[in-house]
C-alpha cells in the first residue's frame, strides 16, 4: 500500500498545488515541496531498513485488481533497483521545486501540478509490475512534460514540445503493440490472459517473433535513452525546457529508458537480447562518440549539456548489452551519477541564464571573477562529467568499461575514446564560461543561499557516490543478479541443446 | 400485437408523441422556455421508461423491430446524448431572430429515427429510420438560414444524402431479389441454399455500403463532412457526430453480424479498404486545417475508420469494443463540440483556432474539458479514448488483423499532431477577445462530460461489464 501512497501523494499534491495557485504563488511551491519531501522520507526509511525485508524477490509487493476483464492488475513492486531510482526521482524532484522558486513566476499552480504529475508518472514507471500499468504511467508522464516545455519553455518551445511528444508517443505505441502481442502469446500458451510481469517472464515463443517483439520494446526505450539515430528530439526538448524540465528530462526521464532495458527487455527476451547484443554495443559506442563530438561543436551551453547526455547514455547501452555483473553495477551507477552531474550542469545553466539572459558560449567568459562560488561548482560538475576519479561518474564508467572488456575488447577500446572526448568538452565548458577573457562585461550576483543549498547537496552526493559507492552497489545487487539470471539461463540452454 | 409489444414500444412512443404535443402547444402560443422544458422532460421520461421495459425484453414486433438488450443500450445512449444536446442548444438558439421552437420538434423526430434504426431488424425499418433521421437533419443543418454557410451545407447534405439513399434502396432491392427476404436474419439461411447468385448479393451489399458509408462519412464518401460540419449550427454538428453516427454504426454492426459478413472474404476486403482509407485520409487532411469544426470533421472520418475495424473482429468482443468506442466517442465529441457551442456568440460560431488562443488562462474550466476531450480523441491515458482505442487494438490483435491494427497505430500518431495544435492554442498567451458567459446548463454538460471521460478512462471495469451484459445480439 505504501507504494500506491507514494504515487497518490504526488497526484493529490499536484491537484492541490493547481487549485491553491489561484490565490497564492507561494502555496503551490510549499505544497509541492512537502509532497515530494514526504515521498523522499518514506523511500529513505525503506532504504535504511532494507535488510529487514528479507531476501525475497521484492522488498515490497502490492497487488490488487484494476480491470479484471482484460487481466490488468494494479501491481506495484519494489526491489533494489527501483528503490534507488525512486530515491533519485524524489531527490531531483525536490531540487526541481527549489530551482524553480524564482525562475517560474507565472502560472505557478499549474507549473507545480505538472511537475508533480510527471514525478508521479516516473515513480509509477519504476514501480509497475503490470505491463499495462507500466504503459499507462509511461504515457502519463508525457502530457505534463509537454505542457512544461510548451508553456514555460524558451524561444522555440512549441516546436520542441511537439517533437518530444510525437517521438515518445510513436515509439511508445510500438512498445504497446509488443506488449499486447506478448499478452496474447502467453495467453494462448497457458490459458492465462494477464499483463502481469512476473507471469509473462519466460513466455516461450519462436526466435523471430521474440526478436520482433523485443524491437518494439527497444523502440520505446532507445528513444527515451536516447540512442543515436533516435536522439533527435533530445537536444530540442532539453534546450527549450525550463530548468526544472531539463533536470527532470535528463535526470529522470532518460533513466526510464535505461530502467526499461534492464527490467523488461533483457528478462522478457533474453535470447533475442543476446542476438541483438553486438548491434546494441555498436549503437552504444556510436552514441558515446557522436554525442561527444556534437557536444563539442555547440555554442549554446544548454544544447552542449544536452548532447553530453547522449554520450553518457551510450555507456548505459554498452553496459546493458555486456551481460555481466560488473557492467550492470556500472550501469546502475551511471544512471544515478549522470542524473546528478548532468542535472547539476543544467541547474548551473539555468542560474546563468537567469542572470545574463543568454546561453551563448561566445558571449560568456571570465565569469569566475564575479561569481567564484558558481565557478567552483561548475568546475566540480564538469570534472564529474568527464569522469575524474573520486567523483560518481568515474566509478560508473570504470565499472562499465571493466565489464564490457570481458565481453568485447574492441568496443571497450572505442568507448574509452569517449572519456577523452568528455574531457575535451567538459573543460571547454569551464574554459569558455568561467575562465578566459570576458567577451562581454556582465554584472551579476553570486549564488544565493537557496542556490547554494541546491548545488551543495548535489556536490555532496557526487562525492559520496564517488568515494563510497558500496551502499548503492549492495542495494542494486539482487536486482542485477536477477536480471543476469535470465541471460545465464539462455546460455545454459544453448550449451545443453545446441541449435543446429 | 400483444400488450407487451406496446410496452416495448413505450420509449419510442414517448419520443414520437412529444413532437405532436409540442406542435399543438406552438399552435396556441409560442414560448421558447416552455418548449425547452418540455423537451428536457420528455427525453428524461423516455430514458426512465427504458428501465421500465427492461423485464419485457427481448421482444420482436412482427418482423420489423427487435427490442433486445442491444437496442435498449443504444436507445439509452441516443436519448442521453439528445438530452445533453438539448441542454447545449438552448443558449445557442436564444438569440436566433426567427422561430426557434421548431428546432426541438425536429430534434425529436431525428431522435425517433435513430431509435428506430437501432431497433431495426428489417430493411423496411432500416430505411424508415434512416430517412426520418436524414430528412430531419436537412432542416436542422440549414436551421440558421441567415448565416453564411448554412444553406450551402443544407443543400449539400440534401443532395448527397438523397443520392446515397437511392444507392441504399437499390442495394436492398438487389439483396431482396437474391434472397427473397427483407429480414436480416433470413439472409444467411438463403445464402446456404444453392439457388442464389453471389454477384447479385455482393453488388447489393456494395451499394448498401455506399449508402451507409455516406452516413458514417467513410472515405471515399466523406466529401460532405467538413462543409456540413462547418456550416451547420454547432449543436446540430454535435448531433450528427454523436447520435446520427452512433445509431448508423449500431445498425451496421447488427446487420453485419446478422449476415456474418466477417466470414466473407469480399466483405472483409471492402471493409478493410474503407477503414484504412478513412483513417489515413481523415487524419492527413486534418493536419492543415485552421477551422476547429473542420478539424473535428476530419477527425470523425478517421474515428469511423477505427470503428470499422471492430466489424472484422468477428466475435462478441468485437461488439463490446465497438460499443465502448462509440460511447467513448460520443462523450468525447459532446465535450469538444459542447465547448465550441458554449463559446459561440450571437453572430459567429467559435470555430477558428484563434478563438481558442489562451482559453486556458481566461476560462480554465472550459479549457480543461476541451483539453480532456482532445486528449481522449488522441487516445492518451487517463481518458476514455485511450481505453477505447486499446480495446480495438486488443481485440484486433487477438483476431490477427495486423494490417488494420498497425494502420490504426500509425494514424494515432498522425492524429496526435493536430490535436496538439489545438491544445497548444489553448495554452498560448491570452488575447483580449471577450468571451460570452457560460450558462449553468452548459457547465452541467461540461461537468458530466469531464467526469465521463476520466471515469471511463481510469475505472472502466463497471462499464465493461455493463456492455458485456447488454450486447447480446
Amino acid at each position: 500500500m505504501i507504494l500506491l501512497d507514494l504515487i497518490l501523494i504526488l497526484l493529490t499534491g499536484g491537484l492541490l498545488a493547481w487549485i491553491t495557485g489561484k490565490w497564492s504563488s507561494i502555496l503551490p511551491r510549499i505544497i509541492s515541496f512537502i509532497a515530494i519531501a514526504i515521498d523522499l522520507l518514506l523511500t529513505l526509511s525503506i532504504f535504511l531498513k532494507q535488510e529487514g525485508f528479507g531476501h525475497t524477490a521484492w522488498l515490497i509487493n502490492y497487488r490488487t485488481n484494476w480491470i479484471p476483464s482484460f487481466g490488468i492488475s494494479l501491481h506495484l513492486a519494489l526491489d533494489g533497483l527501483s528503490l534507488l531510482l525512486l530515491l533519485l526521482t524524489f531527490f531531483l524532484g525536490l531540487l526541481s521545486v527549489l530551482i524553480s522558486w524564482k525562475e517560474i513566476r507565472e502560472r505557478v499552480g499549474f507549473f507545480h501540478f505538472n511537475i508533480l504529475w510527471i514525478l508521479a508518472g516516473i515513480a509509477g514507471v519504476f514501480l509497475s509490475m503490470d505491463l499495462f500499468l507500466f504503459y499507462f504511467f509511461w504515457e502519463l508522464m508525457l502530457v505534463p512534460m509537454y505542457f512544461l516545455i510548451g508553456i514555460w519553455g524558451h524561444e522555440n518551445r512549441t516546436y520542441a514540445s511537439y517533437k518530444f511528444f510525437l517521438y515518445t508517443q510513436a515509439s511508445g505505441l510500438l512498445m504497446f503493440l509488443s506488449i499486447l502481442a506478448l499478452y496474447f502469446i502467453h495467453g494462448r500458451n497457458t490459458g492465462i490472459f494477464t499483463f502481469d510481469y512476473q507471469e509473462l517472464l519466460g513466455t516461450s515463443m519462436s526466435a523471430p517473433i521474440a526478436f520482433l517483439l523485443m524491437l518494439g520494446f527497444l523502440a520505446a526505450f532507445l528513444v527515451k535513452l536516447p540512442i543515436v539515430p533516435l536522439h533527435n528530439w533530445l537536444p530540442d526538448a532539453h534546450t527549450e525546457a525550463p530548468t526544472a524540465g531539463s533536470v527532470i528530462l535528463a535526470g529522470l526521464m532518460l533513466k526510464t529508458g535505461a530502467y526499461g532495458l534492464l527490467r523488461f527487455v533483457i528478462p522478457l527476451f533474453p535470447e533475442a537480447s543476446v542476438r541483438f547484443a553486438p548491434a546494441g554495443m555498436i549503437l552504444g559506442v556510436i552514441g558515446i562518440l557522436y554525442g561527444a563530438k556534437l557536444a563539442f561543436a555547440q555554442t549554446d551551453l544548454k544544447r552542449l549539456v544536452a548532447y553530453t547526455s547522449v554520450s553518457h547514455m551510450g555507456f548505459v547501452m554498452l553496459g546493458v548489452f555486456a551481460f555481466n555483473t560488473i557492467a550492470y553495477q556500472g550501469v546502475v551507477m551511471q544512471i544515478i551519477a549522470h542524473a546528478i552531474s548532468t542535472g547539476a550542469l543544467f541547474i548551473l545553466v539555468g542560474q546563468l541564464q537567469e542572470r545574463i539572459h543568454t546561453r551563448d558560449l561566445n558571449l560568456m567568459g571570465g565569469l569566475w571573477k564575479q561569481t567564484p562560488v558558481m565557478g567552483a561548482m561548475g568546475l566540480i560538475f564538469a570534472m564529474a562529467s568527464l569522469g575524474l576519479p573520486g567523483l560518481a561518474n568515474f566509478v560508473a564508467e570504470f565499472l562499465i568499461l571493466t565489464g564490457t572488456f570481458r565481453a568485447n575488447i574492441l568496443m571497450t577500446c572505442l568507448a574509452s575514446i569517449g572519456l577523452v572526448a568528455a574531457t575535451i568538452y567538459s573543460l571547454r565548458i569551464v574554459q569558455k564560461v568561467f575562465l578566459g577573457k570576458e567577451a562581454t562585461v556582465w554584472k551579476m550576483k553570486d549564488l544565493s543561499i537557496r542556490e547554494k543549498i541546491v548545488c551543495g547537496s548535489l556536490v555532496i552526493v557526487v562525492f559520496w557516490l564517488g568515494l563510497f559507492p558500496q551502499p548503492v552497489i549492495n542495494t542494486a545487487k539482487p536486482s542485477v543478479i536477477k536480471t543476469l539470471n535470465s541471460i545465464e539461463q539462455v546460455s545454459i540452454n544453448q550449451n545443453t541443446n545446441p541449435i543446429p | 400485437m400483444s400488450p407487451s409489444d406496446f410496452l416495448c414500444l413505450t420509449p419510442v412512443m414517448i419520443i414520437a408523441g412529444a413532437p405532436i404535443l409540442m406542435m399543438l402547444t406552438i399552435a396556441f402560443t409560442r414560448n421558447y422556455k416552455v418548449i425547452y422544458g418540455f423537451s428536457l422532460t420528455a427525453f428524461s421520461i423516455a430514458f426512465l421508461s427504458l428501465f421500465f421495459i427492461l423485464p419485457a425484453i427481448p421482444c420482436r414486433i412482427s418482423t420489423l423491430f427487435i427490442f433486445d438488450q442491444y437496442s435498449i443500450l443504444f436507445s439509452g445512449i441516443i436519448i442521453l446524448a439528445s438530452l445533453l444536446i438539448t441542454l447545449l442548444s438552448y443558449d445557442y438558439l436564444l438569440y436566433q431572430e426567427s422561430e426557434k421552437e421548431e428546432y426541438f420538434i425536429i430534434l425529436f423526430i431525428a431522435s425517433l429515427g435513430s431509435l428506430l434504426l437501432v431497433a431495426a431488424s428489417n430493411f423496411v425499418t432500416l430505411f424508415l429510420g434512416l430517412e426520418m433521421l436524414s430528412i430531419s437533419l436537412y432542416v436542422l443543418i440549414a436551421y440558421r438560414r441567415s448565416r453564411d454557410h448554412s444553406i450551402e451545407a443544407g443543400v449539400k447534405y440534401l443532395i448527397l444524402a438523397s443520392v446515397s439513399s437511392a444507392f441504399l434502396l437499390f442495394g436492398m432491392g438487389l439483396i431482396y431479389l437474391d434472397t427473397g427476404s427483407l429480414e436480416f436474419d433470413k439472409i444467411v439461411p438463403a445464402l446456404s441454399s444453392a439457388d442464389h447468385s453471389a454477384t447479385l448479393l455482393f453488388t447489393g451489399f456494395g451499394m448498401m455500403m455506399v449508402g451507409i458509408g455516406f452516413k458514417l462519412a467513410l472515405v471515399p464518401f466523406h466529401m460532405w463532412t467538413p462543409d456540413v460540419y462547418q456550416g451547420a449550427p454547432v449543436p446540430v454538428t454535435t448531433y450528427i457526430a454523436t447520435v446520427s453516427k452512433g445509431a448508423v454504426m449500431a445498425l451496421l454492426l447488427r446487420f453485419f453480424f446478422a449476415i456474418r459478413g466477417f466470414q466473407n472474404p469480399g466483405f472483409i476486403l471492402i471493409i478493410t479498404i474503407l477503414a484504412i482509407l478513412s483513417m489515413f485520409v481523415g487524419n492527413l487532411l486534418a493536419l492543415r486545417q485552421q477551422n476547429i469544426k473542420r478539424i473535428l470533421a476530419y477527425s470523425s472520418i478517421a474515428n469511423m475508420g477505427y470503428l470499422l475495424v471492430t466489424l472484422l473482429i468477428g466475435n462478441e468482443t468485437g461488439i463490446h469494443a465497438a460499443i465502448f468506442y462509440i460511447v467513448s466517442y460520443i462523450i468525447t465529441s459532446l465535450g469538444a463540440f459542447g465547448v465550441i457551442t458554449l463559446l459561440s456568440d450571437r453572430q459567429n460560431d467559435a470555430d477558428k483556432l484563434e478563438n481558442y488562443k489562451g482559453l486556458f488562462w481566461k476560462r480554465p474550466w472550459v479549457a480543461i474539458v476541451f483539453t480532456l476531450s482532445l486528449l481522449s480523441l488522441a487516445g492518451i491515458p487517463l481518458t476514455t479514448g485511450f481505453i477505447a482505442k486499446f480495446y480495438i487494438v486488443f481485440t484486433g490483435i487477438n483476431s490477427g488483423l495486423w494490417l488494420l491494427v498497425i494502420s490504426l497505430i500509425i494514424n494515432s500518431v498522425i492524429g496526435l499532431y493536430y490535436y496538439l495544435r489545438v491544445i497548444t492554442a489553448l495554452f498560448s498567451p491570452a488575447n483580449e477577445e471577450k468571451l460570452p458567459p457560460v450558462s449553468l446548463a452548459g457547465h452541467l454538460v461540461l461537468g458530466i462530460v469531464a467526469v465521463g471521460i476520466v471515469w471511463l478512462g481510469v475505472n472502466p471495469e463497471g462499464f465493461l461489464s455493463l456492455i458485456a451484459h447488454f450486447s447480446v445480439l
